[in-house]
């Protein structure tokens, strides 16, 4: 059969289009006919069937989003807001700091090496597309149950995807996440984060502007890989003599990611570009349709010229292609040359493949014919919105209800200790260094910080002491218990984190994980988070600046637990200043921030020792993250404080053994007497760190703590020739026995 | 080199010409994606004609890491890196003793000095016949040795070898990222720049 031109649908209006295969509702389909004014050819129905899908449509979400604007606090730190590919925020001195997180979950269960590098690969193109140096990746994880068969399958391919992209492109993997719990088995999660620097007159849009300016496609050559929807076009329209089988997930190349950041940013320095976009979900259609969107609105692309991998192609493969690094670049005719020098040298291949037009219209044209002939805005930005119903579900009460005050207590010192032994050997607790060895976080030469701290550091530049922090968290059971509480605890651990090091926070972005936005108890949970979410960042000052939903995380009638993961960014005037994680003074005296409440809603000692799932999560406090921050920024800063660590999972406990073993250091603890022993261990209250104070410091310490009314208990002292941890009346474990206990879990589970 | 009062000069893969520089340091990285074998390529750059003519006049040249490869494949040093023995990329802050300071990149350590500098590599196994290696040990060419424990199944722990002059050096881990206290594992690895740089130890 062949091409369908826009001649042949207008003379052939009745044709039957297999728009339900590509995911269309029916009414969306007579939409795109009423914006046409006719049938959609097969091109133009495979532009509408990805940009308007859930994934780059935000169809099902944009109603909820919209709050992360309406309710954005007041802040003159953000250059560029939500909307772009990436939000950027003021650094000062003329620096800017660009950052996002976003999933790609699906792929990394199908196929978990390429689908995790990948979505490092994706997430590097959005940052570098801003024109930012990436300099940093990130990434939070979720797992099914660390024993069940697949994720002996699942987690060793994405943490090595996600090392071989990002140790290839020469990227430090500075923090992140690694969960496990079995509602992820099926659909884990793997959410990527990069940070990238740029000086603030180099911040790049994705808009295609100037009439006669020329659309240059660069980098990678298209292929098949990454075609879901097309093929379904494909044998509509072609005979099966093609190379059908090819990967549903696209296939990462990272040195020609590599050699096509060095090329942007020599592109961008010598200013050669008017606008620029990556090519990642939906690829072409999408970068042309955005760029046009953006710009002056009119396109003309001769797809013909578009470099292919597989000549067998037809324009529908090539429009929804996902192939890897590529990027599409608006640039002035004057500055062709330059622009196709700079990629000569670096052996990019580049092609002009169009030009900007005032039409108001994106036209593209295959062997001379009209094949699209489209207004961009009604693909890029004018796709449906749904308010999709939604409804608590009934037994989110018997949840929350059944609080597990019941459930078995630890009591004597022997069973506090063998709880302590569980509790920082089991999946969630335990080192994940079996994982991060697998990163690089050394490469380029300015990591201030990375796992197991609190947050990631990386200094700007080497010209500089400036410095960024960054901390992705996450608790689905939490948000399970209570989702508008799960995402503020999320944003308070993240916030937390980020203090703790001696930064200030400043700006937040996220990936909200979920399962099908057409089952009305997950829109509830979809919609209390977002809800949360948006009063939370007003109330910390700290502004979203862009991010991603990932929806249809779910087996059968089963989703996933709600899952938002969330990141902070915070800056540092002066990196030497950041505060570690681990004991390292001889004598520092250790203090208790916050307050213990007998909190264990959602827990991980209700999880690990019960398999427990109830309650309330712990009660969010802004105000006190907010003095909390002020306390360990300042503290930082003025050298009060030698070591710092967040109390999350796990409690107090966790806290202490990683401080421990971060340098192999022992302590005495003394609890507070008027606490039970097993809440002053195990409880996970939030607005609380555990610092240490060298003794010459501590008067000014307390004062400053007092003056602001931080409670501020003073709990024991950091002796480097003990070989225990000592929790004085109650146990002791020598540092070796937790050193094995927090170590061997996740090395037995994948060498064993 | 920076850090160590040397002035930095890039040199271009398919440009020749050595722009008169003093040495040659061949970074890490992952020339061409190392979707080959690592090195095999990037052996062939135009600009490693210059180096491997140079080195054999007695130009210092350091291989760290995939630059390490890279002088394996270029026959400047004898032996091969392979795969790491449990199939995994390692990122370390790995022990090391210094063995041989007969060599412009090493004159700054003692014999037998133990340093901290950090390790990350997928292909780091250092392979090599029982005979070269025994020749190695015999010429005191073996620079470092791991200790604590062998990261990636390196023949008799080798993390790094010298050329017969001693100018040509290769080395697995990475003194670079040991260069200042705040963003490495401390300074133990600045020595093998001091010692280019004519500082004394």
């Amino acid at each position: 059969m062949s091409l369908d031109t826009v001649q042949d649908a207008i003379e052939t209006p009745d044709q039957p289009q297999p728009f339900a295969e590509l995911g269309m509702a029916p009414e969306e389909y007579d939409r795109v006919r009423e914006i046409l004014g006719r049938r959609p050819t097969s091109s133009e129905l495979a532009i509408y069937s990805v940009m308007w899908s859930e994934h780059c449509s935000y169809k099902s979400s944009k109603v909820h989003l919209r709050q992360f604007g309406e309710k954005a606090p007041p802040t003159d730190a953000l250059l560029v807001g939500m909307g772009e590919n990436a939000g950027v925020v003021d650094a000062g001195d003329g620096w800017a700091v660009t950052f996002k997180i976003e999933s790609h979950n699906h792929p990394s269960y199908v196929e978990p090496y390429q689908g995790a590098a990948t979505g490092v690969g994706g997430i590097v193109r959005d940052i570098l597309t801003m024109g930012a140096r990436p300099v940093a990746v990130m990434d939070s994880l979720r797992f099914g149950a660390l024993h069940a068969p697949d994720t002996a399958r699942v987690l060793p391919g994405v943490v090595g995807g996600i090392g071989g992209y990002g140790n290839c492109l020469g990227l430090p993997n500075v923090g992140g996440e690694v969960y496990f719990d079995e509602s992820y088995l099926g659909n884990p999660l793997v959410n990527a984060l990069c940070v990238g620097v740029m000086r603030t007159d180099g911040i790049k849009l994705a808009k295609a502007d100037g009439p006669g300016n020329k659309v240059v496609l660069f980098g990678a050559r298209t292929g098949g890989d990454g075609i879901g929807g097309a093929s379904v076009l494909a044998s509509a329209t072609f005979d099966d003599e093609k190379p059908s089988k090819r990967p549903s997930v696209q296939v990462g190349d990272p040195f020609a990611e590599k050699v096509l950041i060095e090329c942007c940013l020599e592109i961008f320095a010598a200013d050669l570009v008017t606008g620029i976009q990556d090519l990642g979900a939906a690829g072409l259609s999408c970068a042309t349709t955005e760029l046009a969107a953006a710009g002056t609105g009119g396109m003309d692309v001769d797809l013909d010229l578009a470099p292919l991998r597989d000549p067998t192609l037809v324009p529908e493969e090539i429009l929804m292609s996902e192939s890897q690094e590529r990027m599409m670049a608006v640039v002035e005719p004057e500055k062709l040359d330059d622009f196709l020098a700079i990629c000569a040298k670096w052996d990019v291949t580049a092609t002009v493949i169009g030009e900007v037009t005032s039409t108001g219209r994106l036209r593209m044209r295959w062997h001379g014919e009209v094949i699209v002939d489209l207004p961009p805005r009604t693909a890029a930005h004018e796709g449906p919105v749904y308010e999709r119903p939604l409804e608590r579900p009934a037994e989110q009460d018997a949840l929350i209800d059944n609080d597990g005050a019941d459930l078995p207590r630890p009591k004597s010192g022997d069973e506090l200790r063998a709880t302590l032994l569980q509790l920082i050997s089991s999946a969630n607790l335990c080192d994940r260094s079996w994982v991060t060895d697998q990163y690089d976080r050394f490469v380029l030469g300015n990591t201030v910080l990375a796992q197991p701290e609190d947050a990631g550091m990386v200094r700007l530049d080497e010209s500089t002491s400036r410095g960024i922090a960054l901390s992705v968290d996450g608790n689905g059971r939490y948000t399970r218990l209570d989702p508008y509480a799960g995402a503020q605890l999320a944003l308070a651990e993240a916030y937390r984190n980020v203090a703790t090091t001696g930064a200030r926070p400043l700006a937040v972005t996220n990936c909200l994980n979920f399962g099908s936005p057409e089952d009305p108890a997950v829109m509830w949970q979809f919609s209390e988070t977002t809800r949360g979410l948006a009063d939370g960042c007003f109330t910390l000052g700290t502004p979203v600046t862009g991010g991603n939903v990932s929806f249809y995380n779910q087996t059968g009638e089963t989703a996933i637990l709600p899952t938002p993961v969330i990141g902070v960014l915070g800056l540092i005037d002066d990196v030497t200043r950041r505060t570690p994680q681990g004991f390292s003074t001889d004598g520092a005296l250790i203090y208790l921030l916050g307050e213990t409440r007998n909190e264990f809603g959602g827990s991980e000692w209700a999880h690990v020792v019960h398999g427990f799932l109830g309650g309330r999560p712990p009660v969010v406090d802004f105000a006190r993250e907010r003095l909390l921050a002020d306390v360990l920024i300042n503290a930082s800063r003025d050298g009060l404080i030698d070591s710092a660590h967040d109390l999350a999972e796990g409690g107090l406990a966790q806290a202490l053994v990683e401080a421990c073993l971060r340098r192999g250091v022992g302590a005495r603890i003394v609890l507070p007497a008027w606490l039970d022993p097993f809440v002053a261990l195990f409880s996970e209250s939030t607005g609380r760190a555990i610092v240490s104070v060298p003794r010459s410091e501590e008067v000014r310490f307390t004062d400053m703590c007092s003056a602001r009314k931080l409670p501020a208990e003073r709990i024991g002292v950091v002796d480097l020739l003990a070989t225990e941890l000592e929790i004085q009346k109650h146990f002791s474990v020598p540092l070796r026995e937790l050193r094995a206990a927090w170590t061997a879990t996740l090395r037995d589970r994948f060498e064993g | 080199m920076r850090v160590s009062g040397a002035e930095s000069v890039a040199l271009w893969h398919a440009d020749p010409d050595l722009h008169g520089v003093d040495a040659v340091i061949l970074p890490g990285g992952f020339s061409y994606g190392d979707y080959l074998r690592c090195g095999a390529i990037a052996r062939f750059a135009r600009v490693m004609d210059s180096i491997i003519a140079a080195a054999h006049d007695g130009l210092p040249v350091l291989g760290i890491c995939n630059g390490f490869q890279i002088l394996c494949e270029s026959h400047l040093l004898p032996g091969a890196l392979i795969r790491n023995d449990h199939r995994k990329f390692v990122c370390k802050e790995q022990r090391l003793r210094i063995e041989s300071v007969d060599s412009p990149w090493t004159s700054h350590y003692e014999l037998g000095q133990e340093i901290t500098i950090p390790l990350k590599n997928g292909e780091g196994g250092y392979v090599a016949d029982e005979k070269t290696l025994d020749q190695l040990e015999a010429e005191g060419r073996i620079v470092a040795r791991y200790l604590n424990g062998n990261p990636n199944g390196s023949y008799r722990d080798i993390a790094g070898v010298r050329n017969e002059r001693g100018n040509v050096v290769g080395l697995m881990p990475h003194p670079e990222h040991a260069v200042e206290a705040l963003t490495g594992t401390g300074t133990d690895g600045l020595g093998f720049f001091l010692g280019l740089v004519g500082v004394s130890a």
